[in-house]
Parts: structure tokens; sequence; C-alpha cells
């Protein structure tokens, strides 16, 4: 474990570099990772966030309605600056072929292949690729003090942390090394058994399906090493101290399931998260649940009976809540718990963020804000 | 409607719903519902985790079959059983190939990557296999009636999209047939129904709408009526004053708060209905916010109930 605690959310976005929010979806990702930033960007910091798939209102009040490969400057009321993307998967790979292919005539070969659309498109995982792709990228690039990256909204926190490897791990296919090496002594002895395979395989799938492979496979050839490269430089800066995940939840039973789940393969992969965010927390009132059922029958009747009959309610769902919430803080012990309160309507415009900015660091070691 | 008559019409029912609208507990409901009017059920869930067991106060099940809710009459009523399987993409892919000659390739294939590259070739095809398992046991007429915990809406269309895109894919080979034998399924609706679950909010609401649009179109799909989890329900005079109530002062603070509290949450979930309502003209079924800490078998009962009177109602 190389993770430093933090002592509150402004000493996180002080100290980092690189912020990657993590959690299932449903829980307010995308509009946490855009308040972090908005907060850096407060906090003077350059700061830029990738975004995935935001929900349309929030992505027009960013001005990133459309995907996007470059950053787009927001203006707003901060000594800082803030810019924000869209993730374009698909152009974002195709990018990464142009970058490590030898020559154009490589590039549009393996940009045409239709295996190459599959991966770039549908396979899953590369969503998670581009986004810690871009990630790399924008910090390499030296213009910002901080880069925020929402994630794609997965149960499989591994599906991030494997992501840079998914292309290195296909090159390391047999069929790879088969197909590229077909008439090297050595692999003769393979490369028949390898067609045995390849011929069963297009009974099954269908021929046209194994050729594109095939070819895929091929076009990639000499461009191995570049991707392993990239796939190891990537690892590193997920891994580094100036690094931090945030996991961000919402205290229903299910997601936290989820986030229990995720601190689970977090910590198996040596990455806890600095801090656990969990928005949609209900008021926290003084009164008790049972003290609440009480009421509901001593106040029954008179012109407090509607208005107990909330509380009952209110109490009892935020007594669960708070149960969930201590489960969680007990998963990951040394992470800063930030609750963030259930707003009366969804986030878009930068107003809207900024408020979610204030009410992020405004709590301090992991104390509920009052 | 008649609720018998609603779970005979299809024998397949997907539940599918963006994350954190409460998907699984609409899926067990539905069946604890369809249980409830004499059906067998078998609940399967396609995530890789058996969420849904517990809800039925039952461990856990794994990739086996486990019985959920035994076959009982309870006040001269008889509960249909509930059984519970999980169907993961990997083991669906492996089992098929394993069941389509490569029996003594599929250990090795696993070992060396090859199974990647054939699932990164057919983009859907490991969905599609899971559909194609649930339309085997929808065929051997596995239970009276089927109902499906899909992948979150997102990938529900992706889910429900994979057949036609391995069709398209490979034009020939036995997964080409399989693809085109799952479409009949997927486009009968005798024999599978879509239920898309939310919560009233506005981003739920915006991809429900997103979504049943989309499968419409592009699937073919049935849509059958669309589940509101997380209803809160309505209190009459919340905003009555509670300065004469005899309690303390933190406590008279602590029910004004509460009381504005739920009249505010109640007025913009009302406002997101009304705009299901008017942008989506499918029945709604509205669930009721479970108040306590935990969903077991007792929710579940009582959702089931007000599942059937949704039905009822419609």
């Amino acid at each position: 474990m190389t993770e430093t605690s933090v002592a509150d959310y402004q000493d996180l976005i002080q100290s980092r570099r690189v912020i990657i929010c993590c959690g299932t979806g449903g829980v307010g990702k995308t509009t946490t990772s855009a308040a972090t930033a908005v907060a850096a960007a407060q906090a003077g910091k350059r700061a830029a966030v990738v975004t995935i798939d935001p929900a349309k209102r929030l992505a027009d009040a960013l001005g990133i309605a459309e995907l996007d490969n470059t950053p787009r400057l927001i203006d707003g009321p901060w000594p800082g600056s803030l810019s924000a993307l869209m993730l374009d998967t698909k152009s974002t790979f195709d990018e990464v072929v142009r970058r490590h292919a030898h020559d154009d005539a490589q590039a549009e070969k393996i940009i045409g292949n239709r295996f190459y659309r599959n991966v770039s498109g549908t396979l899953s995982g590369t969503q998670d690729y581009m986004a810690v792709e871009k990630l790399n990228e924008l910090h390499d690039s030296g213009d910002y003090d901080l880069v925020v990256v929402d994630t794609p909204p997965t149960r499989d926190a591994l599906a991030f942390l494997e992501a840079p490897k998914l292309l290195s791990r296909l090159l390391d296919n047999p069929i790879y090394r088969i197909v590229t090496a077909p008439n090297r002594g050595p692999f003769k002895v393979i490369n028949t058994a390898a067609q045995q395979v390849l011929r069963q395989l297009a009974r099954v799938v269908g021929a046209t399906v194994v050729d594109e492979a095939v070819a895929f496979f091929q076009a990639f050839e000499g461009m191995e090493d570049g991707f392993r490269d990239r796939a190891n430089a990537t690892l590193e800066l997920l891994g580094d101290d100036r690094t931090a995940f945030v996991l961000v939840a919402s205290p229903r039973a299910d997601t936290i399931d989820e986030a229990r789940y995720f601190l689970r393969r977090l910590h198996r992969a040596e990455l806890d998260a600095s801090a656990v965010v969990v928005n949609r927390m209900l008021p926290q009132l003084s009164t008790t649940p049972e003290r609440a059922a009480e009421l509901v029958g001593a106040l029954a009747g008179s012109a407090a009976g509607p208005a107990a009959q909330a509380l009952a309610d209110l109490t009892a769902t935020a007594t669960g809540d708070d149960l969930r919430v201590a489960e969680l803080q007990d998963a990951a012990p040394d992470a800063l718990t930030v609750r963030v309160p259930m707003l009366p309507d969804d986030v878009h415009d930068i107003d809207g963020l900024a408020e979610i900015a204030r009410l992020l660091t405004k709590s301090r070691g992991g104390q509920t804000p009052a | 409607m008649d609720p018998g008559h609603f779970f005979a019409s299809s024998r397949v029912l997907v539940v599918a719903g963006k994350g954190g609208v409460g998907k699984t507990v609409a899926a067990a409901t539905i069946a604890a519902a369809a249980s409830r009017c004499g059906l067998s059920v078998l609940l399967v869930e396609v995530a890789g985790r058996s969420a849904a067991a517990p809800m039925f106060g039952a461990s856990p099940q794994g990739y086996e079959e486990a019985v959920l809710v035994h076959e009982a009459e309870t006040n001269g009523i008889r509960h249909g059983e509930i059984r519970g399987k999980s169907i993961t993409p990997d083991d669906a892919l492996v089992e098929w190939l394993s069941s389509h000659g490569f029996n003594r390739l599929v250990k090795r294939m696993a070992k060396s990557g090859i199974l990647e590259v054939i699932a990164t070739a057919t983009p859907g095809i490991k969905d599609l296999l899971v559909l194609g398992r649930i339309k085997a046991l929808e065929s051997e007429g596995a239970a009276d009636l089927i109902v499906v915990d899909a992948p979150a809406a997102g990938h529900a269309l992706g889910f429900l999209r994979s057949p036609s895109g391995v069709r398209d894919a490979a034009r020939s080979g036995t997964i080409h047939r399989q693809a085109v034998e799952v479409l009949e399924l997927i486009g009968d609706p005798e024999r599978l129904q879509l239920i898309l679950v939310t919560i009233a909010e506005e981003t739920p609401i915006n991809e429900l709408i997103e979504t049943s649009y989309a499968v419409e179109d592009e699937v073919g799909v049935k849509l059958g009526p669309v589940v509101v989890n997380s209803v809160l329900p309505r209190i009459e005079g919340l905003d009555r004053s509670v300065a004469r109530a005899k309690v303390n002062k933190a406590e008279r603070a602590d029910l004004a708060e509460a009381a504005a509290f739920r009249a505010s949450r109640t007025a913009l979930q009302d406002e997101q209905l009304e705009r299901l309502g008017s942008e989506l003209p499918l029945p709604q079924i509205r669930m009721p916010q479970i108040f306590g800490t935990e969903i077991g078998p007792a929710e579940i009962e009582l959702l089931a109930g007000e599942f059937i009177a949704g039905i009822e109602a419609l």
C-alpha cells in the first residue's frame, strides 16, 4: 500500500495530480468527478475532467454536449482553470493506433479492419482503456495540475485497473504469435495445431470472422512493444503516490454492497481508496427512529400528525443509511469519508457543481458536515 | 387486468433498469407476485452474482439451480415454487463451446486466451449465449414463468441487441443459427416481454425513456408496464404547523424539517412521474418506498401484493 491518507478533500485536491472516481452506475459519479475538478479550479489549480457519458443537461452546461477528444475550457468564477471533455472511445483508440503505427498505411489497415472495429467499439473494457489512455495523455501534456477521471459504470474495479493491458494481452495471444510468425522453424508444429483450431473456430463462428481476426493480428505486427511499454507506463501512473482513487457511492443497500466489493478489489490490487464520497445522504436529525415512532402515536390526529409520520419514515430510512455507511467505513478504515446530502434536484449547471464542490471540501477529517 | 392473465401472457419477463433503481428488488417482487398467482417461477440472474436469494431468506445460489421458495398453500392460496439460477456470460460461452465439438480444446483455449479472441471477434457472443440458455430453459418448460434480472439499462440494450449483432457478424456457422433462434424468442410477444424499472428521478427517467424507444425500434421487443420503484406514499397535511405539538424544541425542529423534506421530495417525484407518463405511453406500476434497513422476505411479500394490485388496476 503506497497511499497516504488525507486530512480532508481539500488536502486530496492539493496533494494529487490524478484523481480517479470509481463506483457503480447511478450514484452520481460523473457529477462528483466534475465537482472535484471545479473544487480544484477554485483552489487555483489548472484542472481537467474526463467525463464518460454525462447526463445530457450536465454535458450541455459544461459545453461538452458532443463527444470530443480535446478538453474544452470552461469559464467560471475561479482563480484556476477548468477544462472538460466527454470521452470519445472510438476516436481515442484510432489516435492511439496512429501514434504507435510505423506508417499511415499500417494505421489505416488496422482502423479499417472489422475485428479492430469490434475491439474499439464494443469490447468490454475498451471504454476504461481509453479513459486511462486519455488520462495518461492529459497528465503527460503538463498542461494540468490535476486530471480527474470519471470511470464507466461497471461493477468490476479491475476492468479499469486491467484496462491498460487490454490490447497487450490480446497481443500476447497465441493466435497473434502464430499468425505473425507463419514460417519460422520452431513455430511450424504449433502452426499446424493452430490451423486446426482456426478451422474449427470457423465452423462455429463463421470463416469471415476468423479471417478478419487473423488479418487484424497480422496488421499489428511490430507494434506490440509500443503498446506494452505504454501499458506499463499507464499502470505505473495508476499506482503512483500522487494518484488517488475516490470511491463514489450512495447509501442504498445494493450500491453499498457493490461499493464494498469495489474496495476489496482495489485493496487486492494494492490500490486503496483515499476517499469515499457518499452521495444522496438524507437529512441528519437527532430524533431516534424509536422516538419518532412514539410521536406518530402521540401526535396522531393533531396538526403535527402528518409531520410525525414523515419524521418516522425519514429516521427509519436514515438509520439504515447510517448503518450501511458505517459498514463502508469499516471496509476502508484509512479513507476519508465525505457525506453529500441529497439535493433537491439533479445538477445541471456550473452553480450546481460549485455547490457540490463546496459540500465536498467543507467536510473535515471524515466528520459529517454540519 | 387479471394478474393471472398478465403472468400467463409471456413465458419470459426480462427486468432491466439503470444501476441504483432497485432492479433486483423488482425482479424478486415480480417472481413473488407470480408465485402468489400459483405459477412456478425460475428467477435467472445474469450479472454473475446472486443478490436476489437473500431477499427470499435463502443463501446466495451459485451456478447451480436452487429452490428459493417452496411450493406452499397459505390461507387457501397456492403459492408456486420459486427457483433461482445464475448464468454468467463466461460460463455460457465455455458451456456452449464444449457442447459444440470443442470438448477437449475448451480448457486449453481458456488458458491460452483464444476464448477472448472469439469473444472479441464476435461482439455480443456471450450475451447471445446467455439468452440462448434462457431460450433453452423456456423451450424445455423449466417453469411457468422465467424472470430474468438483466444487466443494467445501458447494458440491457446491448444485451438484447446481441443476437442481431451476432447474426450479422457471423454469417454462417452454428452461432449464426443460435442468433436466429434467439431473435425469434425476443421478437415474439407471447414468449418474451421487457419490463423496465426506474425511480421517479430525472436522470433514471430520461434513461428509461431513451432505452424504451431504442429497444422498441432496434430490437422489436414487447415492452410491458414500467415499474417505478421507491415511490413515496403521499401524506396529506404536511403543511400544517407543528408549533403547538407537545414535544421538546429539538423534536419540533425535526418534525418541521422532516415534513418540509417529505413535501419537497413528493413534489419532485410527482413532477417526474407526470413527465414519465406524458413522454412514454406505457402503463406504470408504482412500488412504494420501503422505510427501513433491509429488504427481506416480509418486504418482498408486501411489494408483491402492491405489484398485483398495480396489475389489477391496469
